[in-house]
């Protein structure tokens, strides 16, 4: 038994790759709690972001600084009232959100958070994720049509159009980066000689590819790969159905689009998967052109002590974290109505240190690195798409179509064709 | 008469054969309990998938007899009602009721209480303006403007609560001039908020003028030819966007706005993104004004002759005056008695609804909703 799951530790794949169940199972669980927790502080973080972008506070009542807004509105929404409409189609409408859920979170198999740290490894790994993700517009059409209703009907119509118009684009551009694993050569960038690379659509490998031509995806072949990421960053954005492409859900028009007859806890799994679903598209586009789990200028800053440096990077960010912590405990107001929550930002301020000083440790040091890299540059996109929502009006439906078909699909068959051109001559 | 929620036979809404491949219309209700109906706007739409093909509003969910509870009144009882209507330019609405009845009593307010009234109703337009981009850019989805726009006005009730006491339904003037005399530091404080506000204009121009999804939003959305507007009898702003440079404080000078130097900015094409500019430039005119009011507010009284009790001469009187939303003008019949025999109020958000029909038909679903947020209409004076 011991041996079965050590087994998989001297392997040096993933655990799918390697056979192994057990170790499949937990990072399954590891990867669906991270998920959850990543879910429920993106909520916070939005509306605190978006808050101080607006000139206001954000949540500041539960909890200090809002910090348990998160919770109590979980629990608001799973003890709220079932409701369902009398003429909606019972099953249809009861399946949809579970389908949602379930597409967003499967997508996540194949996410590589380390070059070990993946539930498995495909070969067709992109082409999963894109199929699965591609699914949840399913659940959309259903939540929409099974409502009975017109507004989420509408919702709904929007959606699928506008899921299936950007993944084209998404397509083209996904192609054009999967392309340039297969491609030697000696282009802008420093771009090796003679690497190793056949051309792979496994996201491991992808990440791999990079590695060894020492180029991001995004620098290679400039201005091609910038070209390419860009159309799958806006494209994304209309994929998972933000700001400025949250035409579905167009609060403005549609009062919430192909959600509005649901409530309680049904609602909150269609939340719980549009954020799933951002961060999911998010990982392939950090795959797929900023490294993956590489950690930033892996080939101008080398050395041991470089790698000292930005191996001691989580620790600092979590020590970083519990330092504003605890300015936060500090400048609490000094009343006795303050004083739990005033403890209780002490006592988070207390765990984040704790966790940073475990970080520091070389074991977990070297081990979490990846990881760290690859959550913070998906936060990264989860910034950009708080800030485009504080930022953009929303388009049009003609015009949204007019973007994803005459901008977009063009731009991204010129960028493959040119891929190919530029990486058959260099 | 038919109750239209249950029966929309009655609406004549184009041709069954514009349908796109003869599919079936989609009839929805939109309000009165809707985000994007500023308020309790019911409008019913008939879709062609996207495409609006007709609309019909619905009034009257605001309706609380303004004009009937005035032939019960006193003619000074009934001046805090008026607030109620445009509650977001309520010192416009006194000034246009309180005129209109100093008019009947031939009765002109002393020079002190016109700079007053100038400077609050200005400052009222920009309360309003401030209210109507917040709104009309949510319409459209930017949530920011919003945030920006109430932080800012919200300087603007600061002053009308020190001055007279209340923020939103002010009261602030009477038949014959004002009621308060201006507080210590009135005129400190008025400049004050003109350097501050200054900059935020800018400010929210930069998020939206040049925003490319803005004017693909608003450009050539809600079109609306002068002759229109003026067919329809739609004023002011919307007006004015269409090119007709039509405005009453310089056709026919109330208060004190001859004695100021201030332009009518006015659009060309007459489609949202033009009423955007123009509100804007209105704005930056209203801020010109102030400054120039402040600067020399006339000593005097406040007050005129008016006698305890008004009893204006039989007649009738018309008096408009520009209100934030477009020409307000008020109609009083009088018989000699304390109370009018008949008020009625032309108010621009209900005569400018008008133009909503006009101006959404062929276009978009998502057009409705930024073309009801550029008529600027505020249900409580479209219903009274």
């Amino acid at each position: 038994m011991l041996d079965y799951v050590t087994s998989y530790l001297r392997s040096n794949t993933t655990p799918g790759q390697a056979g192994n169940l057990l170790w499949a199972f937990i990072y399954i669980i590891l990867i669906f709690l991270g998920l959850s927790v990543a879910v429920i502080a993106m909520n916070w973080l939005e509306r605190k972001i978006l808050a101080h972008m607006q000139v206001r506070l954000g949540p500041m009542r539960v909890g200090p600084h809002g910090l348990l807004q998160p919770i109590a509105d979980a629990i608001k929404l799973l003890i709220k009232e079932d409701i369902m409409p009398a003429e909606a189609d019972k099953s249809v409408f009861w399946i949809a959100p579970v389908l949602i859920v379930i597409t967003a979170f499967t997508t996540f198999i194949v996410v590589p958070f380390g070059p070990t740290h993946a539930v498995t490894d495909m070969n067709i790994g992109v082409l999963f994720m894109l199929g699965v993700s591609s699914l949840s517009v399913l659940g959309v059409v259903m939540a929409g049509w099974a409502s009975n209703s017109h507004y989420p009907l509408i919702g709904a119509l929007r959606s699928s159009a506008q899921m299936v118009s950007y993944e084209i684009a998404m397509g083209l551009a996904v192609v054009a980066a999967v392309l340039m694993t297969s491609l030697h050569g000696n282009g802008l960038y420093g771009v090796a000689h003679g690497a190793v690379g056949d051309g792979t659509l496994s996201m491991i490998d992808i990440v791999k590819a990079q590695q060894d031509q020492h180029a991001w995806f995004i620098f290679k072949f400039f201005p091609l790969g910038l070209i390419a990421f860009f159309i799958f960053a806006v494209a994304m954005i209309a994929e998972t159905n933000r700001a400025p492409f949250d035409l579905p859900e167009a609060e403005s028009e549609l009062t919430a689009g192909f959600h509005t007859e649901y409530s309680g806890f049904r609602w909150s799994l269609f939340f719980l998967a549009e954020y799933s679903a951002m961060i999911a598209v998010s990982s392939i586009a950090v795959t797929l052109w900023l490294g993956g789990w590489l950690r930033p200028f892996p080939t101008w800053l080398t050395g041991e002590t470089w790698d000292l440096v930005f191996s001691l990077f989580p620790a600092a960010t979590f020590l970083l974290l519990a330092l504003i912590a605890l300015v936060g405990t500090l400048r609490m107001p000094k009343h006795p109505y303050f004083r739990v929550q005033t403890l209780g930002l002490a006592g988070f301020a207390a765990v984040l240190a704790l966790i940073g000083i475990l970080l520091l440790l070389p074991p977990v040091r070297d081990r979490i690195q990846d990881i760290y890299w690859f959550s913070l540059k998906v936060a990264g996109f989860m910034y950009l798409y708080i800030w485009y929502r504080g930022t953009f009006p929303r388009y049009r439906f003609d015009q949204l179509m007019r973007v994803g078909w005459k901008v977009l699909l063009p731009v991204g068959l010129g960028v493959l064709i040119l891929t190919a051109i530029v990486g058959v001559l260099l | 008469m038919s109750d239209p929620s249950t029966n929309i036979s009655h609406l004549e809404l184009g041709d069954r054969n514009e349908t796109f491949l003869d599919s079936n219309e989609l009839v929805i209700n939109m309000g009165p309990q809707h985000p994007a109906t500023h308020g309790v706007l019911r409008v019913i739409l008939k879709l062609d998938g996207e495409k609006v093909l007709g609309t019909e509003c619905v009034i009257g969910y605001l309706h609380r007899g303004v004009e009937k509870i005035a032939e019960n009144r006193t003619y000074a009882m009934f001046n805090p009602y008026v607030d109620r209507m445009d509650y977001v330019a309520a010192v416009s609405n006194g000034l246009g009721y309180c005129e209109a009845v100093e008019k009947l009593l031939n009765v002109q307010a002393p020079p002190r209480a016109n700079y007053i009234r100038v400077i609050l109703t200005e400052l009222n337009r920009l309360a309003s303006h401030m209210l109507w981009l917040g709104t009309h850019a949510l319409d459209i989805g930017a949530i920011t403007p919003l945030f920006y726009t109430f932080r800012d006005r919200e300087e603007i009730l600061k002053i009308f609560e020190k001055y007279c006491g209340a923020r939103l339904t002010t009261h602030a003037f009477r038949i014959g001039g004002c009621l308060y005399e201006t507080y210590d530091g009135f005129e400190k404080d008025v400049t004050n908020f003109l350097d501050f506000v200054t900059p935020k204009i800018d400010e929210y121009e930069e998020l939206l003028t040049t925003n490319r999804i803005w004017v693909e939003r608003t450009k050539n959305v809600g079109k609306i030819s002068g002759k229109e507007c003026i067919a329809l009898g739609v004023t002011g702003p919307v007006l004015r966007a269409s090119g007709v440079r039509w405005d009453v404080r310089k056709a026919q000078p109330y208060a004190a706005y001859s004695d100021f130097d201030f332009e009518i900015p006015i659009g060309q094409n007459g489609d949202t993104y033009d009423r955007y500019l123009v509100r804007m430039a209105e704005m930056r005119q209203s801020l010109h004004i102030i400054r120039q009011a402040v600067g020399k507010i006339p000593e005097g009284p406040i007050m005129a002759k008016v006698p305890k009790v008004i009893k204006p001469p039989v007649g009738e009187i018309y008096h408009s005056i520009e209100a934030p939303k477009g020409e307000l003008g008020y109609f009083i019949v009088s018989d000699g008695s304390t109370q009018p025999y008949r008020l009625r109020v032309r108010p621009p958000s209900f005569v400018n609804l008008q133009a909503l029909d006009m101006m959404v038909r062929g276009q978009l679903v998502a057009d409705v909703v930024a073309v009801i947020g550029t008529l600027d209409i505020v249900l409580g004076e479209v219903d009274r």
